[in-house]
């Protein structure tokens, strides 16, 4: 129900004119919440030109859940992942959570000396947040792969690879989610 | 462990050094082990944990998979063509289900 009600809020921010008579018909909360995405819209007009620093004034619509935080730490340790060198592709929108595609595809020389060891693939809201881990040699040729993943609910997920060079790259992307996969509900 | 024989697609033939696209795909219910039957009782999870592709018996791609890869787990990867040989694929999964398929690949 919840749900239902960001979602018409967000809609109705993205068409220009909005009757009156429509507006008070919201009930309280949705027109809270129309109220707040008000003020975070005006938020990135007044803020920095950038739209990447626009985008970082967004806040996640989710914190992450402690098992992605614990995970998440365990694979990156101390070290600073880079940024760039990655594609995580999954559609902006998926309608239903129990088959999402994905597609990693890291850019590598794939030689012995420089190749793409281990990739994991996170979750941030999953009850399990460690969706799958792949292993590549230099006989991989491209550490690419893609497959079909359950998404519990709207999400940002995350991509970390570790070369054997041991540099970590990460790449993260968003999904609206509609019906959740994982069964849990 | 699987009901129907998985479907493996990779190229008819390849050139040696070429860099191939594999695709695989096994039925599979991909039970996640969060949900519960009608009575209450919890679903033991039965997913398929590991995935393994070797070439002429040396290993070049594995998928550790969790509960939240999708049933029927689909697999797209890549190997690079060392010569004329052959594909090995595994399947593994809660309940010791093991399925192995080998495809020959023509380098030409």
């Amino acid at each position: 129900m919840f749900e239902k009600i960001t979602r018409s809020a967000v809609t109705t921010r993205n068409r220009e004119a909005l009757p009156l008579a429509r507006r008070t018909v919201l009930s309280g909360a949705a027109a809270l919440l129309l109220a707040a995405v008000g003020n975070r819209s005006a938020h990135a007009q007044s803020g920095p030109a950038h739209p990447a620093a626009a985008a970082a004034l967004d806040p996640l619509p989710r914190l992450p859940t402690p098992q992605f935080n614990a995970a998440f730490a365990k694979v990156v340790g101390d070290g600073t992942p880079i940024e760039g060198q990655m594609t995580l592709d999954l559609p902006e929108d998926a309608e239903n959570g129990n088959i999402v595609p994905y597609r990693i595809a890291v850019e590598s020389p794939m030689t012995e000396a420089d190749h793409v060891m281990r990739l994991h693939l996170f979750s941030t809201q999953n009850p399990q947040a460690a969706v799958a881990t792949f292993h590549f040699t230099p006989l991989s040729g491209k550490a690419a792969v893609s497959g079909r993943m359950r998404l519990a609910k709207t999400q940002e997920v995350v991509a970390v690879a570790l070369t054997s060079a041991n540099t970590l790259l990460i790449a993260r992307t968003s999904v609206n989610v509609g019906i959740g996969g994982c069964g849990t509900e | 462990m699987a009901a129907s024989k998985p479907r493996v697609r990779l190229p008819e033939q390849a050139q040696a050094g070429e860099i191939i696209e594999i695709k695989a795909l096994i039925t599979h219910v991909m039970e996640t082990g969060n949900r519960k039957d009608s009575e209450g009782k919890p679903i033991p999870r039965n997913i398929i944990h590991t995935f393994t592709a070797h070439y002429d018996d040396v290993l070049f791609f594995k998928a550790e998979l969790g509960s939240g890869i999708s049933a029927n787990p689909y697999l797209s990867f890549f190997l690079k063509v060392p010569g004329p040989g052959e594909l090995r694929v595994t399947w593994l999964d809660d309940d010791g289900g093991e399925t192995i398929e080998r495809y020959p690949l023509n380098v030409l």
